[in-house]
């Protein structure tokens, strides 16, 4: 939520829970600040004729917003996830078969594209599902006076002059997705994105963390 | 012989001629020894103003197979309560399936969607929507924008940014003045005025085939046959206004920044074009 100066970034709180749903395959809440969102996984299924792919999976992502239909923002939403999610997982491991993630937002106050991603990789874990890496998001927004702030809230986000989304992948850290909104220059994308990185390390280990933490319980 | 193999393996049918164009390119330019980047180039763009005579503006643009019309209509309407000042405009993208057989009749597909999506981001830096107000919390122009795609052959995003700003050139609002005493709006119909284009945006959309080839202006094969898609929407004075990768394999920071500066010169290349047949339109009136 806060400043970026020299690279040292400072996120909200965040908190994950795993296994929470008894129905799913795999499931995961993640929250950071005060947006929420819950992920289900199904599968691998079988899959309908009309959407089988012969070699891999298909991937379906369904993002549900709280109040009301998904509209086209959610659409938008869904083919960055489910191309995301495409990419780090596996899907050749399971051909003529479906996987469903299904996002439900239990609350919004800014950043919500990088927490559905968190929630996302979360659940793909949490369902035990082949990925090649994982994957977290991470929101920045610029400031009207041209300051990079990491993890914005809904009321920093409608202030900023321009808000951008990456997926960073935990192998090279690089860029799996990129969404912006509003302009900016090419050397604010490229400190955007160096922040991000750095951002998206303490997710990660964040990750680890909770993996750690659940596993070491129930033994 | 060679249609039977392209249609047999499509991928190692391109990848036979990605590679050896770049060994090509690697040969002649010592700089970039990795890196192979093939740009099929551009192709030919071919824009026609003023084709939908009922709509307020249209254009029509043709990115060599790809074909994309778009109309608009403008309605007055009163403004949303958030923003009193200020009119807005409503982008819907199209796919309908006259203009491929992956497209079903029915209600708009993801694609269709996320296309609309992406316009409705990028409109708000091409025109200014104060423009549109006529008085103040009252009444205000909503410009609805239909782009309709009639032949898909790839690369819809950057047809349909071009098809909405040579269609926003185009369109003339007539004249409203409020009258006092009764307080409604007259409109005048003979005197028209056109709508000033706050900034020229072009897009730039690139595919990555193979996790290091680039191709610039993808046709649909090689978008169903590459693993990401990357699109760059830049302004005249070289800012950002979108950097759009829905996902996908990952793409270097120096692969990024040869995109940007293909789409900056993308961007010279087209307003020049849009610009010469606007005014060659304004001409023959």
């Amino acid at each position: 939520m806060e400043v970026c100066g020299s690279l040292t970034v400072s996120l909200r709180e965040f908190g994950c829970e795993q296994s929470l749903l008894s129905r799913t395959d795999g499931s995961a809440s993640f929250v950071q600040g005060d947006t929420s969102v819950m992920a289900g996984v199904y599968g691998p299924a079988e899959v309908k004729v009309s959407k089988e792919i012969y070699d891999r999976a298909t991937l379906e992502v369904l993002v549900q917003p709280k109040v009301g239909l998904p509209s086209v923002r959610e659409r938008s939403q869904e083919q960055c996830v489910r191309e995301t999610c495409e990419a780090s997982l596996l899907l050749t491991l399971h051909p003529r078969s479906s996987l469903t993630l299904i996002l439900q937002v239990l609350h919004d106050d800014g950043s919500l594209l990088s927490c559905c991603l968190n929630a996302a990789c979360m659940a793909l874990m949490d369902a035990g599902l082949p990925m090649s890496c994982l994957f977290c998001g991470v929101t920045c927004a610029i400031s009207t006076d041209g300051q990079i702030i990491t993890d914005p809230t809904a009321a920093q986000e409608k202030e900023s002059r321009a808000l951008m989304t990456f997926a960073i992948d935990s192998a090279k850290r690089s860029v799996l997705m990129s969404s912006t909104k509003g302009s900016f220059s090419v050397h604010e994308l490229q400190q955007c994105i160096a922040v991000s990185q750095k951002a998206s390390e303490k997710i990660f280990q964040f990750y680890r963390d909770s993996v750690k933490r659940r596993y070491s319980k129930s033994l | 012989m060679a249609a039977g193999f392209k249609t047999a393996e499509p991928l190692e049918y391109h990848r036979s001629f990605l590679v050896n164009k770049s060994d090509r390119i690697q040969n002649h330019n010592t700089e970039h020894r990795e890196v192979s980047v093939t740009y099929i180039g551009f192709l030919i763009l071919f824009p026609c103003l003023g084709s939908i005579s009922t709509a307020n503006g249209s254009a029509l643009v043709k990115l060599g197979n790809t074909t994309i019309i778009c109309g608009i209509k403008a309605e007055l309407t009163n403004p949303t309560v958030e923003a009193p000042g200020k009119g807005y405009i409503v982008p819907n993208v199209d796919l309908p399936p006259l203009c491929s057989s992956r497209f079903r009749p029915g209600p708009p597909g993801e694609q269709a969607q996320a296309a609309s999506q992406f316009i409705a981001d990028v409109i708000e830096r091409l025109i200014k929507t104060e423009d549109l107000c006529i008085d103040r919390g009252k009444l205000c122009w909503v410009l609805y924008c239909d782009l309709m795609c009639l032949d898909y052959d790839g690369n819809i995003l950057d047809a349909c940014v071009i098809a909405l700003l040579a269609a926003l050139k185009n369109t003339r609002l007539p004249e409203v003045t409020i009258n006092k005493e009764t307080s409604a709006p007259e409109v005048n119909l003979e005197k028209r005025r056109e709508l000033q284009i706050h900034k020229h945006l072009v897009s730039a959309s690139f595919c990555i085939f193979d996790d290091s080839i680039l191709i610039a202006d993808p046709t649909a094969e090689e978008e169903t046959l590459s693993t990401a898609n990357l699109t760059v929407v830049t302004d005249e004075d070289d800012r950002l206004c979108s950097v759009h990768k829905p996902g996908g394999t990952s793409l270097s920071g120096e692969r990024l920044q040869e995109c940007i500066s293909r789409a900056t010169t993308r961007q010279r290349e087209i307003q020049k074009l849009i610009d010469k047949v606007a005014h060659s339109v304004k001409k023959a009136q």
